[in-house]
């Protein structure tokens, strides 16, 4: 199952938007062929009529009043940590 | 290396010290202990003006809570009024907290002060602290060897006196591992105990609040102030116990199942496993039954949180995306540059390692593979608990297999260094409250730590037993 190629490890990097060089996907495909190699011992596990877990405390669906809550964060405390921002704005490069 | 005790704080206070005094001497004392690099920033102005206001209130003969005037430091993923938070990382180097974790508000309005914030792994990705980009924290006794981690600069900081306690994360050893390594207590309470809202996300299925402190007592005092449910974490049980403080009365005679799969030569220091059957004979002489038990399913354990926590490590650090907050590449043009140049600067080799496997495994053809079929063992590993808790009541093995060891002796390999945390992650995988008591030390002289397990919601309990222990080890 576990055989990780290069171009793997570029393609996963792209989904998580990461932009490593070639020198990172080098040392990544060794490392993670090691610990995914590690974790594959979970194949030989019977887990026949097993449910995957989810959630570990039995608490399910938990919501509260549909109401407004003052959480004490104003506008501007938020955007002091914006890299770029323009009149009140989050400002990104053009898109289209 | 001596540590210092919230009743000692409270007396000196009560004798009539000023609050202003005891928090210029622990500013002082940091200073001093600079070299250990436990903390990433001090919080020097905010706490001296805490200081005066208590002071104020303690002339007018106002009560000023159950820590009123004790300092404290919590690990820099905390978000905490008028200080940074980093997450030890570079992606948020720059980052000022724009509210307040409800752990921090919950010990603040029962008097306690926040002097600084500490050092840990970036994200809390790593075993030693030195996945920390703001270099790694050195253990009380040996400045060439690791404090433990994640949380490192927590447990340093304890265990060198500079504050009686500390707070950390617990995701899968984060506060149990570094708590034996400098020789304090560690409690990772049952997942759900206490409210995360605040505090820097890594792995949501099993973060909880760590704490860190000098002795049972003062853990159990912080965590009964900070445990309860709270709207803004939805995650948080409800009903908790009416109090978390140990037992004064004798504790009923408990059955104790010594974990076999921890205490295996081959992967455990022989050291370790001695202190913990030295701990074991002590517990049957208090009238405690213990006997070896087997979980089969423990063995798989860190091979289910080394695929279930990087999926959720992958999900969660998605925000960091260079355009809300943290890092921003400046000399993206477009904006897949800027996500992609953001993270590959800001993160560190360790955080990107784990986003990638996360990524790897949640995506199109692996899912079923790799992630279902690991929260299916977890679903046998937890059945596994159940089953042994219907016949024991607590469980006792070693935190770790290793005490402090050698920085850089095992960065070279980042499998090696998950194997650190082979004992602590299944408590984690199954929402179990586990907790790591100084048992004894090696032949250098470096603590180790015991860890007991209970079911869930036994925190309580296992404060109490805690205790024996302590009275017997020391």
């Amino acid at each position: 199952m576990t055989n990780i190629t290069t171009d793997d490890v570029k393609y996963v990097a792209a989904l998580a938007k990461i932009a490593i060089t070639d020198d990172e996907a080098a040392k990544f495909t060794k490392e993670l062929t090691a610990i995914l190699g590690y974790v594959q011992q979970l194949d030989a596990v019977d887990t026949q009529g097993l449910q995957p877990t989810y959630q570990v405390t039995g608490l399910t669906s938990v919501t509260r009043k549909d109401e407004r809550i003052d959480y004490g964060v104003t506008q501007k405390d938020l955007l002091k940590n914006v890299p770029r921002t323009r009149d009140g704005y989050i400002e990104v490069p053009k898109v289209l | 290396m001596s540590t210092i005790s919230i009743t000692d704080i409270k007396k000196r206070i009560k004798d009539g010290e000023s609050v202003r005094n005891i928090v210029e001497e622990t500013l002082a004392k940091i200073e001093a202990a600079k070299e250990y690099n436990t903390l990433v920033s001090v919080v020097r102005e905010p706490a001296l003006r805490r200081a005066d206001e208590l002071d104020a209130q303690l002339k007018k003969g106002q009560d000023i809570g159950r820590l009123g005037g004790v300092p404290f430091v919590a690990k820099d993923m905390f978000l905490a009024h008028g200080t940074r938070v980093t997450s030890s990382s570079n992606i948020l180097k720059n980052f000022d907290s724009p509210y307040q974790a409800t752990a921090i508000s919950k010990l603040e309005a029962e008097g306690a002060i926040l002097v600084g914030k500490s050092n840990h792994d970036a994200f809390g990705h790593g075993a030693s602290t030195e996945n920390s980009d703001f270099g790694v924290t050195k253990h009380p006794l040996d400045k060439t060897r690791v404090a433990g981690g994640s949380s490192g600069g927590s447990a340093a900081a304890v265990a060198l006196g500079l504050v009686p306690f500390a707070l950390g994360t617990d995701t899968g050893g984060s506060t149990r591992q570094p708590a034996s390594f400098c020789g304090v207590v560690g409690v990772k309470p049952t997942y759900g105990s206490i409210s995360r809202y605040g505090v820097i996300a890594m792995a949501s299925s099993t973060d909880t609040i760590g704490t860190l402190a000098s002795d049972v007592d003062d853990a159990a005092l912080v965590f009964d102030i900070m445990a309860g449910q709270d709207a803004r974490d939805a995650t948080t049980l409800p009903n908790r116990p009416q109090s978390f403080l140990p037992s004064e009365n004798p504790i009923k005679s408990l059955k104790i199942g010594l974990v076999k799969e921890y205490m295996r030569a081959d992967v455990v220091q022989p050291e370790a496993i001695a202190a913990i059957r030295a701990q074991a004979d002590e517990l049957k002489k208090l009238g405690h039954t213990v006997e070896e038990v087997s979980l089969p399913t423990l063995d798989m354990s860190l091979a289910i949180y080394y695929i279930v926590v990087p999926a959720e490590i992958s999900s969660n650090l998605q925000r960091y995306d260079g355009v809300k907050f943290g890092h921003s590449a400046k000399e993206a043009k477009t904006l897949q540059e800027l996500y992609g140049k953001s993270r590959d600067q800001g993160f560190n080799a360790e955080n990107k390692r784990r986003i990638l496997i996360g990524t790897y495994v949640l995506s199109s053809g692996y899912i079923d593979a790799y992630y279902r079929k690991a929260q299916t063992v977890r679903t046998k590993l937890i059945n596994e608990f159940a089953k042994t808790f219907a016949e024991y009541d607590v469980l006792l093995g070693p935190v770790a297999p290793t005490t402090a060891f050698k920085i850089g002796q095992n960065s070279d390999d980042p499998l090696k260094m998950y194997l650190e945390d082979l004992m602590t992650v299944a408590a984690s995988l199954a929402g179990l409250p586990a907790f790591s008591v100084p048992a004894g030390v090696d032949n250098n002289g470096l603590p180790v730590g015991a860890q007991i397990i209970g079911p869930q919601r036994s925190d309580a309990q296992l404060f109490t037993l805690a205790k024996q222990m302590e009275r017997t080890y020391g």
